[in-house]
């Protein structure tokens, strides 16, 4: 088991430094006017540029720039923002932003676990019934209907019906967050419930469950102490990372509110080439990635005795 | 044998619907069982054995239902049980069941010796460390050694013979009053096969259970019957103590069985088979359901389901061959064979 952990630390960490390295080495690849702000541009002779350039290493070889990049990384020295904050530390940068970001991802998040894997159990219960169908229809609606059209949707309904707030405001921030959390957990509650129902489908046809029944167990104690542990299993290798991406925000969701969050700030680095910002965001969310599947390995090696074992190599 | 059957089914349909059709996979069984009795139900695929017994304890389906007869268990009609709480008064506590793939027949994710808790806390009332060490009793009754290391393992730490003896100890821990083993040595290999029958055997005398085997090979059946039931499309089609069938058989369907018998095929010459299909239990099936494939069938087999004719007090078999006006017709080589082995065997 240690073993086994240790291994697939091992490989995440070169994972993060094979994305660390591409990241970098293809950012390096724009143009050197883009680690000026467009003020610096229009007033800096070429001569002023050169010298700047020469005073942030950036006309150093390609081998030692990387290398400093790798001892700044270590020391979570990131650089600044050149054209979004100029001159504040990317990392200052984005904290503002992820805290926001965070909060309400893991409060959709932790719904939509909840609701999404009752709504899945009652699905694979009730299969064919019209609770299944119902709940089927919403998982083909959430997934068919474009996005946007659903959150117009909800902000009407909303905003229109329930009165609440259509734009996030950091002055009231509980209320105004309601329908952004709302949007979030939409989709997931989707995915939560459509695979929660699959493997219970999938859990309920196997033998041994016939053989619970044929032992005597009432059907509540089999689907509770065989079914449902059994079928989250392969669900829990993904909670992990579903946690660890709401830190990343959404895009749409956070563009559509105004929630001043991570998830357009990608986009805006990358359409003003604040280089740093950029470099920073893809290296955090390749981290994240690879955090979130290492835990989710990790957590299914403790709830399945199968993998547990498996590093024993060929004893068993 | 007690005179008095401890389950008896009585003309007992079994009827499934499927995409709006009905299938009748049994078609009137009658069935008497006796205490501390060994009964094996053996035919091919499909003949219903499987059904047949798995509606004792209220197993079909969800798409089937007994749909005529009876089986009384205990002076209850027990055919009559809709609910599971009903089921579950009988289910795993008096009529127990072992299935045939020990390998995906336990729960992967549970240690072995909780599993045998499971059913142990349900049926015997026993909570905690007395659960626990009965489980662990019931492994080592099943013959697992080191059993207070193996209750902490999980299933995929099992060969497949040790986790059909984790299925039996599953099976028996509750002490039923019947046990039925669906095909239990199917899925194992020859030489634990035989232990797994004697183990069988043996928990059978300790445990005074009566004991169903089904299955499709007849040399488990020679090793473990005291009678033999065979079942051909849904329906008993002959039925004696297990020497009358073997070396006494009066059904075609039954001759044709022992005629397949490997132990009898002669070196240089194909086995004989069965030629054709059994019927589709979709249609009516009007006459002798075998007749199709017999070639020595009669004009009646085809207009007339035969009765059950009495070859003696315990072996009965539904074919027109033993009415008194039929043509004489001979048992055929394999049955005759079979007889004079055993004649010189004494």
């Amino acid at each position: 088991m240690f073993k086994y952990t240790v291994k697939r630390l091992a490989q995440s960490l070169v994972t993060v430094l094979i994305v660390v390295t591409i990241v970098f080495l293809l950012l390096r690849m724009l143009p050197t006017d883009y680690y000026f702000t467009e003020e610096q541009l229009m007033k800096f002779t070429e001569q002023q540029k050169q010298e700047q350039l020469l005073a942030a290493g950036l006309l150093d070889p390609l081998p030692k720039q990387l290398f400093s990049f790798y001892g700044n990384l270590v020391q979570f020295d990131f650089g600044e923002s050149r054209r979004i904050q100029n001159g504040v530390p990317v990392v200052k940068v984005i904290g503002d932003k992820f805290a926001i970001s965070m909060k309400m991802g893991l409060i959709s998040v932790g719904i939509s676990v909840v609701v999404g894997v009752a709504i899945g159990i009652l699905q694979a219960r009730r299969k064919d019934k019209l609770a299944d169908h119902i709940g089927t229809a919403y998982t083909i609606f959430v997934n068919a209907v474009p996005p946007l059209v659903s959150y117009s949707l909800i902000l009407i309904f909303g905003s229109r019906v329930l009165g609440l707030p259509s734009m996030y405001s950091s002055r009231n921030v509980g209320p105004s967050s309601i329908l952004p959390i709302v949007c979030l957990a939409m989709g997931s509650i989707a995915w939560w419930a459509l695979w929660t129902r699959r493997y219970m489908i999938d859990e309920i046809n196997k033998d041994y469950i016939k053989l619970a029944r044929v032992k005597g167990l009432s059907t509540q104690k089999i689907m509770t102490k065989h079914v449902l542990r059994n079928a989250f299993v392969p669900l829990a290798q993904y909670l992990p990372a579903s946690l660890l991406f709401t830190i990343g925000g959404s895009l749409l969701v956070e563009r559509f509110f105004s929630v001043p969050g991570m998830g357009p700030l990608l986009t805006d680095a990358i359409s003003r080439y604040d280089t740093n910002v950029v470099q920073t965001l893809v290296i955090l969310y390749a981290t994240l990635g690879v955090i979130g599947v290492f835990l989710g390995d990790i957590l299914m090696m403790i709830i399945d005795p199968r993998i547990r074992l498996a590093d024993k190599g060929g004893s068993r | 044998m007690a005179k008095e059957p401890i389950l008896s089914a009585k003309d007992v349909e079994i009827q499934f619907s499927l995409r709006g059709r009905k299938l009748t996979a049994i078609r009137g069984c009658s069935l008497d069982l006796y205490e501390g009795e060994t009964l094996a139900i053996v035919g091919e695929s499909g003949s219903g054995k499987s059904v047949f017994t798995k509606s004792f304890i209220g197993m079909l389906d969800a798409n089937g239902s007994i749909t005529n007869g009876s089986i009384t268990y205990n002076g209850v009609d027990i055919s009559k049980y809709k609910t599971e709480k009903e089921w579950l008064t009988i289910r795993g506590k008096k009529i127990a069941m072992v299935m045939q793939d020990p390998m995906t027949s336990l729960n992967p994710l549970k240690k072995v010796g909780k599993q045998i808790e499971e059913s142990i806390e349900l049926h015997q009332g026993l909570k905690g460390e007395e659960a626990k060490k009965e489980a662990i009793e019931m492994l080592k009754k099943v013959g697992i050694p080191d059993p207070e290391r193996r209750y902490n393992q999980y299933p995929h730490e099992f060969s497949g013979g040790m986790r059909q003896r984790v299925v039996i100890a599953i099976a028996v821990a509750c002490r039923p009053q019947i046990l039925i083993c669906d095909e239990p040595t199917t899925a194992l290999d020859v030489t634990i096969q035989a232990q797994i029958l004697d183990l069988v055997r043996n928990l059978q005398s300790e445990l005074h259970m009566t004991v169903i085997y089904i299955t499709h090979d007849l040399g488990v059946v020679a090793n473990v019957a005291d009678r033999v039931a065979v079942m051909y499309a849904g329906q008993i089609v002959e039925y004696g103590l297990v020497n009358e069938i073997f070396y006494d058989a009066w059904h075609p369907y039954t001759w044709a069985l022992l005629s397949a018998l490997p132990q009898l095929g002669v070196k240089g010459h194909d086995l004989p088979s069965i030629e054709g299909t059994p019927p589709n239990l979709f249609n009516t099936i009007k006459g002798d359901a075998f007749a199709p494939r017999n070639k020595q069938a009669l004009a009646i087999d085809f207009v007339k389901e035969p009765p059950f004719f009495s070859v003696s007090e315990t072996h009965k078999a539904k074919t027109w061959y033993l009415d008194p006006r039929a043509p004489k017709i001979e048992q055929p080589e394999a049955v005759r064979r079979l007889r004079e082995t055993m004649r010189e065997r004494g």
